[in-house]
């Protein structure tokens, strides 16, 4: 059975100048511990594949089943990590997980127990040295490793991550990557993140979605990546069937997908879009 | 070495020199011109003559309570003595019942501003933080604010005084009508900053960390008490501060109107009263009202310090 099923979902945003058509006939399927990348540019509409998922957003048309039932609003068993770590300022990295602890595990677990269960989360992130600083006083990748400890705290049936390491330099980024690919192998989790970076995608994903531009963008293409596990990105570097997985993808988003004056007309969020972007082919064939 | 000294020695000539140095030029400047006007009740006192009418209320404060003292240490003589004459007597013990000095006056007036103030804050917070989450109730009670912030001291202080008669009845009344009179004056007109403030800063929390209230499926109370209520404190506070600045410049009016013995009637009794010290007095009484005031506000600075969690946030 399927675990997670996106099926035919559209979604419109209203603006001064009518509706705006972000997604349509956005089909996936994800099997149970399977890991999952959404690549795009800036403005496809990953995001908003994510937030619909998470149930941030209501699909216009279509609509998410998680396990046999459907997601209508947000919930733990879709754990978020926000791009930018949306950690509580006030509390420290432990408070931040012992919030989300304390809400879902009231009454079923023990006092001693919810202890224990904040610092495993902690430790699994490597972040146990520090959990009993403020976010403020913490780095980056700090902060993020906690937004990751605060998520999977919540032992959701599927962990979403929304570009979680978009902020980071890149050696920090490739820690994170590590210990992602660690705790995944060690967990489980189904996972969906969202990401810019080709190396990223085919390094940590089992499937790579890759997405059409927007407005009304949609998965142009899905890219099954058959790299054995564990997986060693020095190793890989060399691996041919990294680098042609690495060139599919770059030949999706720079060859089919590029788009007329790159980025500068590109715009981050639905929400903000005030003026909509004029109708352009879904394909655009260059060559 | 020198540059050291050379660039603390600026450091403090800034921070202490340059103020004492523009307090000193307006003394004197008062001096000269205060000695060149004659008024009915004389010439205008200088910071000397002020400095005098201080002292002067100092000594009448003392004066006051050694009174005080005398007549407790009496009564209680002859209380002593009576029961001693007959033990079965009944002794009367009264309260000595004195002129209120300046300070005791002083004392009413915070007592009295902190009343309204706190009321207003217990009001305004609860209604701030419903109408920032609600944009319903916000857009509800949006006209009502904007028409009431508006309202003059002066104009509430009638209504308030008919209502207080009216409402307070009661035959040994606990409080002063003058001051739930002056009270509520007060806190109609500090309850708006705050209530705007709030409902700002509630409205105004960050996106993401909602999101994570509403992936956490937090009830509404632990919504409120997790995440509205700090993020919302630098904003509750720049409210409360507003407010108790306008607290306390509306509490000098509403006492002089309804003879609340705090530093407004203080203020008008002298001015009604009109000797030669009288100016002095109310100078005094001047000065003393902008120090309580700039106390007042860095008190206010301190709890923000001491309840904000964001210890880095320039206050000022």
């Amino acid at each position: 059975m399927t675990h997670l099923e996106l099926t035919q979902v559209a979604i419109e945003f209203p603006t001064p100048k009518g509706a705006f058509k972000a997604l349509e006939n956005v089909n996936l399927k994800i099997q149970k511990g399977e890991f999952v990348s959404l690549i795009g540019h800036s403005g496809c509409g990953k995001s908003t594949v994510l937030n619909i998922v998470a149930g941030l957003y209501k699909a216009t048309t279509g609509g998410v089943i998680l396990d046999g039932r459907e997601v209508d609003e947000p919930g733990p068993e879709r754990a978020v990590v926000f791009q930018n770590h949306s950690l509580l300022p006030w509390l420290t990295a432990y408070q931040n997980v012992e919030l989300a602890v304390k809400t879902l595990f009231k009454g079923k677990k023990t006092k001693a127990e919810i202890k224990e269960w904040i610092e495993h989360n902690l430790t699994l992130v490597h972040m146990d040295h520090a959990m009993h600083k403020r976010p403020d006083e913490i780095s980056g990748g700090m902060k993020q490793r906690v937004g990751i400890a605060r998520a999977l705290a919540m032992q959701p049936k599927v962990l979403l991550m929304d570009e979680p390491f978009g902020a980071l330099d890149a050696l920090t980024r490739a820690h994170l990557q590590d210990s992602v690919m660690e705790i995944h192998a060690h967990l489980g989790n189904t996972v969906i993140m969202i990401t810019h970076d080709v190396d990223e995608a085919v390094l940590l994903s089992d499937r790579i979605v890759m997405m059409t531009n927007g407005p009304a963008a949609t998965i142009g293409e899905i890219l099954q990546v058959n790299l054995p596990r564990p997986r060693d990105r020095l190793v890989l570097a060399e691996d041919p069937h990294y680098n042609h997985c690495r060139g599919e993808v770059l030949k999706f988003l720079y060859e089919r997908q590029r788009r007329p004056g790159e980025a500068a007309t590109a715009t981050k969020k639905p929400d903000a879009v005030v003026t909509p972007l004029p109708e352009r082919p879904q394909l655009r064939i260059v060559a | 070495m020198t540059s050291f000294l050379y660039d603390n020695f600026t450091a403090l000539l800034r921070n202490f020199g340059v103020p004492l140095i523009g307090i000193a030029v307006f003394l004197v400047i008062w001096h000269v011109i205060a000695a060149r006007i004659e008024t009915s009740l004389g010439v205008m006192p200088g910071p000397v003559q002020v400095g005098q009418q201080f002292l002067n209320l100092v000594a009448e404060h003392q004066a006051e309570r050694t009174k005080a003292a005398e007549f407790y240490q009496r009564q209680q003589e002859r209380n002593a003595k009576m029961l001693a004459e007959n033990p079965g007597a009944e002794v009367k013990t009264r309260s000595y019942t004195g002129r209120p000095t300046f300070f005791d006056q002083v004392l009413t007036s915070l007592i009295t501003v902190m009343t309204g103030f706190v009321l207003a804050a217990l009001i305004a917070i609860p209604i701030g933080i419903v109408a920032g989450l609600s944009h319903t109730l916000y857009s509800a009670l949006n006209p009502l604010i904007q028409l009431f912030k508006q309202v003059s001291p002066l104009a509430w202080l009638p209504i308030v005084t008919i209502l207080v008669s009216a409402l307070y009845v009661s035959d040994d009344p606990l409080l002063e009508k003058s001051f739930i009179t002056s009270a509520i004056t007060v806190l109609l007109c500090c309850l708006w900053p705050t209530l705007i403030n709030t409902s700002v800063g509630v409205a105004n929390i960050n996106k993401d960390l909602l999101n994570v209230s509403k992936v956490l499926r937090l009830s509404w109370l632990t919504h409120v008490r997790k995440i509205v209520l700090p993020s919302a404190i630098p904003m509750i506070f720049t409210g409360l501060r507003l407010s108790l600045g306008i607290a306390w410049m509306v509490l000098i009016a509403a006492e002089m109107l309804a003879q609340n013995p705090g530093l407004g009637k203080f203020v008008w009794d002298e001015f009604q009263n009109g000797s030669s010290n009288s100016l002095g007095r109310i100078m005094v009484a001047v000065i003393a009202i902008g120090l309580i005031g700039f106390a007042l506000d860095r008190g206010m600075l301190s709890l923000q310090r001491a309840v904000s969690w964001d210890k880095s946030s320039a206050l000022r």
